[in-house]
């Protein structure tokens, strides 16, 4: 890096010493203005489809604009002067009909920056479909004909399907601060035009790089994934992916895959992921959060009562990832029941349990979802009554009621549906809606702590507010869980009362959750070397690519070891080689960064033995490299080289043409004028005193 | 399109040095080596400023304004100065050369004139600060973008191109002067050279304000160009004469075979 210094030092000063003036900034900083919250909406391709937007290679530029109102749209489809336009969009104009005109804006359109608000619109938003997973989950023309495509239930009404178009032009999102402030006031100063008249240049204009590399679909881009020209093979594309989390009441043998004999399971399941029109903010509070938080609550209200009177069933609580892209999370481990590589199989699954979305209770009401074309079937809707008869009876007593929506009313978007594409299993869905989702901004950005109504006093310090308990709805779901499975997996009606979720984990995970990861809480409970990936912000639920685990799914599973796995006296080092005396095969250790003692900044760790694993979440049709598949989910992602913006100052095409002309005339001329002084250097130069030398 | 600008630009600020390179220079060998030569002293006074600029700015006060705008004018005026003192190393060198190329000679006379010399390697010189001057801007002059969003005045790059091409014309009038100088012993003349380059550099201090920084050394360039003119063996009958078109029964009188 020395001699680079140096290098530039030599630049700057010669910057400096032949345009002194310019002060100590390099060229570039005069002219551009680099973007620092730069999140866009990035490209994914499917079977057929390719979504999301890109920008061209060098990046999209275009003259601002902020959009002021929709009738506002003409200035930029039609009647402005200085096409393509960069279009600024408050958050309330984010809307299919304005983004469907863009994008049919004939190359008027240089690309769009959605300034996100600080508070929720009221009146709701999803860029989501109307009818989530509609082709991957159990409903299809074969299943039962009335019930596919949504026709008997919108789950998603509000849901305007903008995260499924294709854009031609990059998208970003900006948030409201400073730079969103030099962004408005560089509009103001340059492209307002004053009544009516047109803005004079120079005028602003912004650039957005995202060039995407994969293009057309999956099939294609996984086909150029494939060809090698150079030993560094060039990717395009990356299946969407992660890994599922999951524990047991009692531990399986994870060596052993396939049929278990004697065993039969009650998976309580959850999902981990969500999504929003942009790639890096996923929330998800309602739509996975209050779920899988719930779920963890309940596991951790098991572990005293599984422990000590261990029921006959065995409690599989499983976190789905990539549930949103349908679902790549539970067709693979459904996937791998059938293939004998799980731990159990489809015949050891006495029932399912899910938890949906339960984050927002009207009239502390809880819905039992449940299959009608199944439960035709005698025996599995004897099971399915059970179960009901389970969860009712668990929530005698708290502040909970549960009801069952009408019978012939099928699943929401569930992950329990790609079990029952396998076989007829009993199950129930728990969800806080009856039938169209009670989240008004189900998978965007805006699904996130204020949606959950997780708030906290002002003046707190991080560290009170993690502590602070907001609400006790969620506690209670999880209470009613945990004694609904703990019935359903025959445990002994004397633990029953002893069963309950803790308030003061729950609220914890919210914050942790919802509002920051990075927090002594999670820090005490993760491994040292996880602790960067703690952040002051609320992690993002987009699933990712395959290739990394991401942020949630660890977090999960160390939550979920701590939760219901138990501390024991074993070396750093054994606990690193998952090493115990006995049993080595059947539970998994994590060594955790545990607490430093007060008067002490050494954390002293310690080892969690826990059931807590990971399974692989990607989809079977990347192994079975069926990319048209119809059955599993084939969604990847594109790459990118980089995601970023800026914005400057542009000339006016004259000015460009006048520095042009200038430069033609001085290399014209002077051409011209060195040839006649060269030609009669002879009589120019020539004094009587040196004739002979000064010939040039 | 801002590629016209990039165009544009380099025209302005290198068209005049193309333009005698290669009516002048590049038919003969012997002054496309001495160009090169020229370019690489200037270059090598440039690596001893910078390194002097490096040290002192990492021994400087970064905070202070006053001290950092102080530093700015002592790495001018010490790199001018070094500039100027290579210029004197080259012409010694020269003269140590051009003898040497004498004796390897088979003609009589010298096969490169002092006069000559002091033309090619002050568009040596020119050559090579205009490059380094101007090579940074011309990059970023392809755009998208143009100077501005800070305020500053979109001539930027116009203006640069303008302040290069001046700085290159005076380089080689600076070398005519200054080698004609040595030459003759009139140290005041070559202090004229240094003063009036120490002049044309703090005028880049009076920037944005370009036409205060421009019209003052078009005015130092037209004068020292005058100035070399004539130091070359130019006069206002040779002028006239030329620009009358009398000059062909001139050329028979004074016709020699070389």
């Amino acid at each position: 890096t020395r001699i680079f210094q140096s290098v530039n030092c030599v630049k700057l000063l010669y910057a400096f010493l032949s345009f002194a003036g310019v002060s100590c900034n390099s060229v570039e900083k005069k002219i551009y203005v680099h973007l620092n919250y730069t999140v866009s909406c990035v490209r994914l391709l499917n079977a057929t489809h390719q979504i999301g937007c890109q920008s061209s290679l060098s990046g999209n530029v275009g003259v601002l604009h902020v959009l002021e109102s929709e009738e506002n749209l003409d200035w930029v489809l039609h009647s402005g002067p200085n096409p393509p336009y960069m279009v600024i969009l408050e958050s309330p104009l984010f809307t299919r009909s304005v983004m469907m005109k863009l994008k049919n804006g004939s190359g008027r359109v240089a690309g769009v920056a959605v300034v996100a608000p600080n508070t929720n619109p009221a009146e709701g938003f999803s860029p989501h479909t109307t009818c989530p997973n509609e082709n991957t989950g159990v409903y299809s023309e074969t299943y039962e004909p009335t019930m596919a495509n949504c026709n008997m239930t919108v789950w998603n009404p509000l849901g305007n399907g903008l995260s499924y178009e294709e854009f031609d032009f990059p998208i970003f999102s900006l948030k409201d601060d400073n730079d969103t402030q030099v962004i408005r006031q560089c509009y103001l100063d340059h492209n307002r035009a004053g009544n009516g008249s047109t803005p004079q240049y120079p005028l602003c204009a912004m650039q957005l790089y995202s060039h995407m590399s994969a293009v057309t679909d999956t099939a294609t881009c996984m086909r150029r994934n494939a060809i090698n020209f150079s030993l560094n093979p060039e990717m395009v594309c990356d299946p969407l992916g992660d890994q599922n989390v999951w524990a047991s009441t009692r531990p399986l043998n994870n060596t052993a895959k396939g049929h278990k004999m004697w065993e039969s399971v009650v998976i309580a399941a959850a999902r981990l992921d969500s999504r929003s029109f942009f790639f890096d903010i996923a929330p998800g509070a309602q739509s996975g959060v209050s779920g899988f938080v719930t779920l963890l609550a309940a596991a951790h209200a098991l572990r005293n009562a599984t422990q000590e009177a261990q029921p006959n069933r065995t409690i599989l609580y499983t976190f789905f990832q990539g549930e949103t892209f349908d679902y790549i999370g539970s067709s693979r481990m459904v996937y791998d029941m059938e293939n004998k590589q799980f731990v159990v199989d489809l015949d050891n699954v006495h029932s399912v349990l899910e938890i949906g979305q339960v984050g927002l209770r009207a009239d502390s009401k809880l819905w039992l979802h449940t299959d009608p074309v199944s439960r035709r079937n005698e025996s599995v809707n004897k099971e399915v009554e059970d179960l009901i008869g389970n969860l009712r009876s668990a929530a005698t007593g708290l502040n909970v009621t549960v009801d069952v929506p009408g019978f012939s009313q099928p699943l929401p978007p569930s992950s329990f549906q790609r079990f029952l594409r396998a076989r007829p299993i009993p199950g129930v869905v728990l969800e806080d809606h009856q039938s169209a989702y009670t989240n008004k901004f189900y998978e965007s950005m805006y699904d996130n702590a204020e949606n959950l109504n997780v708030s906290y006093p002002p003046n707190l310090t991080p560290e009170e507010q993690l502590e602070y308990i907001t609400d006790t709805a969620v506690t209670e779901v999880a209470t009613m869980v945990a004694r609904a499975l703990y019935r359903q997996a025959g445990g002994e009606e004397s633990q029953l009362s002893s069963i309950k979720a803790d308030p003061q984990i729950v609220t914890k995970m919210l914050y942790s959750f919802l509002v920051r990861s990075n927090n002594s809480w999670f820090q005490q409970l993760v491994p040292s070397d996880f602790t960067s990936y703690l952040a002051n912000r609320p992690p993002n639920f987009y699933v990712g690519v395959v290739q990394q685990s991401s942020e949630p799914t660890l977090l999960v599973q160390y939550l979920l070891a701590n939760l219901t796995g138990s501390t024991i006296n074993i070396t750093q080092d054994n606990c690193k080689n998952q090493r115990e005396d006995e049993s080595d095969k059947m539970y998994n250790y994590m060594w955790v960064q545990g607490a430093a003692p007060p008067n002490s900044t050494e954390r002293e760790g310690y080892c969690v033995r826990s059931t807590a694993r990971l399974s692989k979440a990607l989809s079977p049709a990347f192994d079975l490299e069926q990319y048209t598949s119809k059955n599993f989910s084939t969604w990847t992602e594109s790459r990118w080289k980089f995601i970023k913006g800026r914005i400057f100052l542009v000339a006016s095409h004259e000015l460009e043409m006048l520095t042009l002309g200038v430069g033609v005339g001085v290399l014209l001329s002077s051409l011209l004028v060195t040839y006649i002084i060269s030609s009669k250097a002879d009589i120019l130069f020539s004094s009587g005193r040196e004739p002979t030398n000064a010939t040039y | 399109m801002t590629a016209s600008v990039f165009f544009g630009c380099t025209f302005i600020a290198f068209g005049p040095a193309i333009a005698l390179f290669l009516f002048t220079i590049a038919r003969e060998p012997l002054r496309v080596i001495f160009l090169i030569a020229g370019a690489f002293f200037w270059l090598v006074s440039l690596l001893l400023s910078s390194l002097v600029w490096f040290i002192s700015v990492q021994i400087s006060n970064k905070e202070s304004a006053v001290q950092q705008k102080g530093l700015l004018i002592f790495g001018v005026v010490l790199s001018v100065l070094l500039q100027e003192t290579f210029r004197f190393a080259y012409y010694k060198l020269l003269k140590k050369a051009n003898e040497g190329l004498l004796a390897l000679s088979q003609e009589e006379t010298m096969p490169i004139s002092i006069r000559q010399l002091a033309y090619v390697s002050g568009l040596g010189f020119g050559f090579m600060s205009g490059a380094f001057s101007v090579v940074n801007i011309l990059a970023d002059s392809v755009g998208p973008g143009t100077v501005g969003i800070h305020g500053d005045s979109q001539h930027y790059f116009l203006s640069s191109a303008f302040m290069t091409m001046a700085i290159i014309l005076l380089h080689m009038f600076w070398g005519v002067v200054f080698f004609d100088a040595c030459e003759k012993q009139r140290w005041w003349a070559v202090a004229a050279v240094i003063i009036s380059h120490l002049v044309v550099s703090c005028l880049t201090f009076q920037n944005p304000e370009y036409v205060t920084s421009l019209v003052p050394t078009y005015v130092i360039l037209f004068l020292m160009g005058i100035w070399a003119f004539y130091t070359a063996g130019g006069s206002f009958r040779n002028l006239k004469l030329c620009l009358t078109c009398k000059d062909k029964d001139f050329l028979l009188a004074n016709h020699r075979p070389r």
